[in-house]
């Protein structure tokens, strides 16, 4: 679907015609209301924020496990938390079927260029350009996937942290939080950032974990089981999933 | 009319196994001038000839721009070899808008071989009759590679084409070992001289008739304007000239000599019924 070019199929003959030994179907032809679309309006099963930092050697991703239904809390299992390749992960927020559709093409994707074996490999740049194209082409259809991506790596070495949202804007920063988290947890890790602008793995996740926290209390849509993605020059790792700790002694004092 | 009853399609097959009319296209590109592509440890050179169809007449561009890490120079039908540099350049676009990076000087070339190959497999087509040498440089460092109407593309550290290429190739070939330490400036004069190798005794490379191509580690893709190629030339003008070419070219075999004019070695297809 992405690629419109497939250098292992033979073209058509000629322009709209059949292709060698492809199954020709004739213009014309209306097999069920196929010129009918319904675009999609809104998410269905959802997944809510992402918390993403960078530190002096590498980046971290973190995100919970709860697909919502709404406001129910109906998948507790959703990992959206991916590792690319040996340079990249990604993380998902938003509509969790749209993101398992756009996972299996970045899958494939992976897999065409490890049959390539030509020595290249994708960098976290690229992804983020491919994924900002995907985006913004679905959206300009009027039928956007319902995500925030957030991919992180190490381009040529160094930390890169990027974000992509369903109409295809996007940008980089050293810290990156998306849906609730935006509103959360950014406040916390630009503060701790200014703080200290080149925090070592350990303070990056103490920083994620005390995020994954807040979110946990303030957000509705959060969950206390989430995994973590480490990516470093030694590889990539994904915890979990690791649990919140929880404490409601003050509820009682809330009304 | 034909030179033998199996060279009427690209895709007949001759009773010895082989296509004719690519083979027929194989013989465009030494139609063409010479072209002479080498590398050292970081760089990628091109330097070819131009030819100017009159006295009149400018000489005729031969290496074409690909994008800031790729160029190639051409012998053969030039009208084939823009609408070959178009693609590649199309795709060197789209690569970098999808994927924000350079393509890989090998992705592309695997892209050309794939859209070549398609002229040499169908009745309706004809091969494109023109080689190329591809120069760039990536993450891998710098590259060269031959391509040939027969859609064979070949990784090369060395590769010269066109007419009387065979003196240059010579020379590349007795000087292979000195390139992976060459500087920048010995490498486009070792590939001037290859150059110069090909020339008939009374013609002399000059600032018209050359035509430099450089890419490489912090270079992007450039064209050597005239003062910078006659620097170069400079260089080796006080040289001696390896008397590379003697005497006329021995002309490449005819399609005569294929083995398929002489009806004792045909074996003998088997027809099922006599047609008449």
């Amino acid at each position: 679907m992405f690629s419109t070019y497939d250098t292992f199929s033979a073209p058509s003959f000629w322009q709209n015609g059949p292709s060698p030994g492809v199954i020709y179907n004739f213009p014309g032809s209306q097999t069920g209301n196929s010129h009918l679309f319904q675009h999609s309006q809104a998410p269905v099963t959802t997944a809510t924020s992402i918390v993403a930092i960078t530190f002096n050697k590498g980046v971290l991703i973190a995100g919970d496990m709860l697909g919502s239904y709404g406001s129910l809390a109906r998948f507790r299992n959703c990992p959206r938390i991916m590792k690319v390749n040996d340079n990249v992960i990604l993380g998902a927020g938003g509509d969790y079927a749209d993101f398992q559709y756009v996972k299996d093409f970045i899958d494939q994707k992976v897999i065409d260029e490890q049959c390539l074996d030509d020595g290249f490999i994708m960098k976290p740049k690229s992804l983020y350009c491919w994924l900002t194209r995907i985006m913004y082409n679905r959206r300009s259809k009027f039928d956007p996937f319902w995500n925030n991506f957030v991919v992180g790596g190490l381009q040529d070495g160094e930390p890169f942290l990027g974000t992509i949202d369903k109409l295809g804007t996007s940008y980089e920063d050293k810290t990156i939080c998306t849906g609730y988290g935006a509103y959360m947890a950014t406040p916390l890790l630009r503060d701790a950032m200014d703080k200290n602008p080149n925090p070592t793995e350990q303070e990056a996740r103490d920083l994620v974990n005390r995020c994954m926290e807040v979110l946990y209390y303030r957000d509705a849509r959060s969950f206390p089981k989430y995994q973590l993605a480490v990516i470093t020059a030694d590889g990539v790792s994904i915890e979990g999933p690791l649990e919140v700790k929880q404490n409601w002694n003050l509820a009682h004092m809330i009304h | 009319m034909f030179r033998n009853q199996y060279d009427s399609d690209v895709t007949v097959w001759s009773p010895q196994g082989r296509l004719h009319q690519v083979e027929y296209a194989m013989e465009a590109v030494k139609l063409g001038s010479a072209t002479v592509s080498l590398k050292n440890a970081t760089h990628a050179v091109l330097i070819a000839l131009k030819r100017a169809s009159s006295e009149l007449a400018a000489y005729q561009k031969k290496i074409i721009p690909i994008d800031n890490h790729v160029g190639v120079t051409i012998s053969g039908l030039t009208a084939d070899a823009r609408i070959l540099s178009r693609y590649m350049r199309q795709e060197c676009l789209n690569y970098k808008y999808s994927l924000d990076t350079l393509m890989p000087v090998s992705r592309l070339i695997s892209y050309l071989g794939n859209k070549m190959q398609v002229c040499t497999q169908r009745y309706d087509r004809r091969p494109y009759g023109v080689g190329l040498l591809v120069a760039g440089y990536d993450e891998q460092g710098p590259h060269i590679y031959q391509t040939c109407p027969s859609a064979n593309y070949f990784d090369c550290k060395a590769m010269a084409i066109g007419a009387r290429s065979q003196s240059a190739r010579t020379y590349l070939e007795k000087h292979l070992s000195e390139f992976p330490e060459a500087s920048v400036e010995e490498t486009v004069k070792h590939g001037l001289r290859a150059l110069r190798d090909t020339l008939a005794n009374e013609v002399e490379l000059t600032t018209k008739n050359v035509s430099i191509g450089l890419v490489g580690k912090g270079q992007q893709f450039k064209i050597l304007d005239e003062n910078e190629t006659a620097a170069y030339l400079a260089m080796i003008a006080g040289e001696e000239r390896r008397s590379g070419y003697t005497g006329p070219e021995v002309p490449p075999p005819s399609r005569d000599e294929a083995g398929d004019q002489d009806p004792s070695r045909d074996p003998l297809p088997s027809v099922a019924m006599e047609t008449e």
